[in-house]
């Protein structure tokens, strides 16, 4: 039973939340009494190394056009390199502040597929409104983790920016529906 | 004013802000989940017809589980239930060298 574009969409907005409030707790505590407990480190890596397993998944799923195939296939690769480099970095196999160029290459790849991969314009529906919305936020967002790789002593900054980045993508997600007006209801649009 | 005195004073100042910065802390880790499981039900309250239970007519088990709603309810209490009290924990006991 393959779930609707909406609902996969929703449970990648309810991954994203959890991400965004895991990053933000860590701004708020500090990294040092975050990482006091080992499992607490490796959550945020694993969750995007996970998530990335799980987009392969949607992209085996979305064979309908080659353009989404592709386009999750992208984040699904942008996501398992983020985290497996945010698991090096945990582990301590990664020092330099450097590696937060490969988030913030992430971000941007993710931001442009969004934007590529949706064929119609900004007004055409809700789905194509969030998909443009969601590819410049993300691309805007790249800049926190290349504030962070630049300018490391600012990381209350980049981290909250970071951590509001997916708590936003996830209100975005969770806004989408398959078949709806931006500002409509469910339904007005015959779904495909 | 003595030397003495306004170092003191300013002191005081610096260890009332510290303690109100470290009280601060735990109370935004502690309101975080419970906000986000009150966003999801305001939102169930303002679209009802989200919640499927209330409206069984030709749905399935994903119109069931995986409304936003619900979805929002659970990740705040995921947050509440595992992360938040550990790190409360953490942020109480004060520094410590080794990691668990």
């Amino acid at each position: 039973m393959i779930p609707h574009a909406e609902t996969a969409h929703w449970i990648a907005a309810s991954v994203a939340l959890l991400l965004g409030l895991v990053l933000l707790s860590e701004v708020i505590v500090g990294t040092d009494v975050f990482r006091r407990r080992r499992w607490r480190a490796y959550l945020w890596p694993s969750l995007a190394l996970v998530s990335g397993v799980l987009i392969w998944l949607i992209a085996i799923l979305s064979t309908f056009s080659t353009i989404h195939l592709l386009a999750h296939a992208i984040w699904a690769e942008a996501a398992m390199i983020a985290g497996a480099v945010e698991l090096a970095v945990v582990r301590g196999k990664l020092s330099s502040p450097r590696w937060s160029l490969v988030a913030a290459a992430a971000l941007l790849i993710s931001g442009l597929s969004f934007l590529v991969h949706e064929q119609n314009p900004w007004l055409y529906s809700r789905a194509a409104f969030l998909h443009h919305a969601i590819g410049w936020m993300l691309v805007v967002a790249a800049l926190f983790p290349l504030g962070r790789a630049l300018r490391p002593q600012r990381t209350v900054l980049w981290g909250t920016g970071f951590a509001l980045t997916f708590v936003l993508l996830a209100v975005m997600l969770f806004a989408d529906r398959d078949s709806a007006s931006i500002f409509g209801h469910f339904g007005e649009i015959p779904r495909p | 004013m003595s030397s003495e005195y306004a170092t003191t004073i300013r002191e005081r100042r610096a260890h009332g802000r510290r303690t109100r910065r470290s009280s601060a802390r735990p109370i935004a880790i502690q309101l975080i989940g419970p906000l986000t499981i009150l966003a999801g039900i305001v939102w169930a309250i303002a679209q009802p017809y989200r919640i499927v239970f209330l409206d069984r007519d030709g749905r399935g088990l994903y119109d069931y589980l995986f409304q936003p709603p619900l979805l929002v309810v659970v990740v705040g209490l995921i947050y509440a239930l595992v992360l938040a009290p550990g790190l409360v924990e953490d942020l109480e006991s004060g520094p410590r060298d080794s990691a668990r």
